[in-house]
């Protein structure tokens, strides 16, 4: 059974139609690439699915749970979900080690010595244990977003949703975030990632999905979707992306 | 000389304003249309009308109706409200400057909306506050020689009788020079504590500049 599924999701924002009936599933363990020119709903989707952004129709399942119904403790579902922010989106006030453990003591409510153990060692798996007293304002980007990951691995998500996590980031410390993504990915995680690094799809996505005009355009495993897209468009957008912000990690 | 009453009514005012103006910034912010309106009315409301209009109206008004209000009472009461008008709208202006990326975080990790509220959001917002707050902290300490108005035997209402005999015309000007020293110095204790509390709660990057 498909860990998550999205059935027939529709956005609009005034009279701007975002999602025009997307359908997706993700399985345990997968890494899906959500990719698509800018403006086609791919943040919009990853927001519906825990329903930071309310759809208009549809509706998200997480294994056996209607996130969409009315009657979903929406706090509860989000707190199996992890998001990973463009912009990290850190608690300003709080330090490193505070900011992966607030959701520890407040959500979980795990006692303060579990709580800090436990973030401690998620801010050692992103290799930031030695900044676990530093400020948001004191780290690099790159840093800010590897805590901002440590943040949601530490509740100890089913799956985590990244919306463009390296978009923010200088190009120099985009590889750090990456590296962090591609161990996620090799030790099982389940994750939906929008981005535009072609590099990271190609080696670790085990399907991509190309969304266009709020639809999925096209959909299938990186090797189908770079040598030979069904669609016309998917290429030419996969050519221009690769162009722009190159292959490499 | 009358100072302690100052001081007490100071304490009682501020404080009064400041759970009032709290939650009428956070009903202002967070709350549905009609209830935040409502605090914008009463807002504009308090800070509308002339501070002694508010004394007498909190004095004599009750009177009419034969509720008998201390005069400490009625100026805690009258200054206080009004203060909390002010002060509403410092932590109103310091909860909307908090980017909304911050509420988003703190519910997709799964907090209630009152759980962002007070772990996330107003951490950040009362460090903000508190320049404008000490800006309305001496206005309101020199708002207390106001509540002289309605009979309160402070340090004002005692300057105020001993100038008042015309034998005591020679201490005029030294008994007001006196009353002003003060005030001088009660606002520059307070500042002082108010800066010491600015520098312990500094945070990097939520640094706030007077």
């Amino acid at each position: 059974m498909a860990l998550l599924r999205v059935e027939e999701l529709y956005k609009r924002y005034g009279r701007e139609e975002v999602l025009r009936g997307v359908s997706l599933s993700v399985a345990r363990g997968e890494t899906k690439v959500l990719i698509g020119p800018s403006g086609t709903g791919k943040s919009t989707l990853l927001r519906c699915i825990n329903r930071l952004t309310e759809p208009d129709r549809g509706q998200v399942w997480l294994e056996d749970a209607e996130i969409t119904s009315p009657n979903t403790d929406l706090n509860r579902v989000r707190a199996k979900i992890g998001f990973v922010f463009q912009d990290f989106n850190l608690f300003t006030h709080l330090t490193a080690l505070d900011n992966v453990r607030l959701g520890l003591l407040r959500v979980r409510g795990l006692g303060r010595k579990e709580a800090t153990e436990r973030a401690m060692s998620e801010l050692a798996r992103v290799g930031l244990a030695e900044k676990a007293n530093s400020y948001p304002a004191q780290l690099s980007g790159g840093q800010q977003q590897r805590v901002s990951i440590a943040r949601a691995l530490a509740m100890d998500p089913q799956l985590i949703l990244f919306d463009e996590p390296t978009s923010a980031l200088d190009p120099e410390l985009i590889g750090e975030v990456l590296g962090v993504m591609v161990q996620l990915a090799k030790e099982g995680m389940t994750m939906i990632v929008v981005t535009h690094e072609m590099g990271f799809a190609r080696s670790v996505a085990d399907e991509i999905v190309f969304m266009e005009h709020g639809v999925i355009a096209e959909k299938g495993p990186p090797e189908q979707m770079f040598r030979s897209p069904k669609v016309p468009r998917t290429g030419e957008f996969l050519r221009k992306i690769s162009e722009l912000y190159g292959e490499s990690k | 000389m009358g100072l302690l009453v100052n001081v007490e009514l100071l304490l009682g005012l501020i404080a009064l304003g400041f759970v009032v103006g709290l939650v009428m910034a956070l009903v202002e912010v967070y709350a549905p249309r009609p209830l935040a309106f409502g605090a914008t009315v009463y807002s504009w409301f308090l800070r509308g009308v002339p501070e002694l209009v508010l004394l007498f109206l909190f004095f004599f008004g009750p009177e009419q109706f034969g509720i008998r209000v201390s005069a400490f009472l009625a100026a805690v009461l009258a200054l206080g409200l009004r203060s909390s008008a002010y002060q509403a709208q410092i932590f109103r202006g310091a909860l909307q400057s908090i980017p909304h990326g911050q509420m988003l975080a703190a519910r997709a990790l799964g907090m209630s909306r009152l759980q962002a509220i007070s772990h996330v959001i107003l951490p950040q917002a009362l460090r903000l506050s508190l320049a404008g707050w000490s800006n309305e902290f001496s206005s309101v300490l020199k708002d207390t020689s106001l509540a002289s108005a309605i009979g309160l035997v402070e340090v004002m209402r005692r300057a105020g009788r001993i100038t008042k005999d015309p034998r005591n015309l020679p201490l005029f000007l030294p008994t007001l020079f006196l009353v002003a020293c003060m005030f001088l110095v009660l606002t520059y204790a307070g500042n002082a504590m108010i800066g010491l509390a600015e520098k312990r709660l500094r945070v990097p990057g939520l640094e706030m500049r007077r």
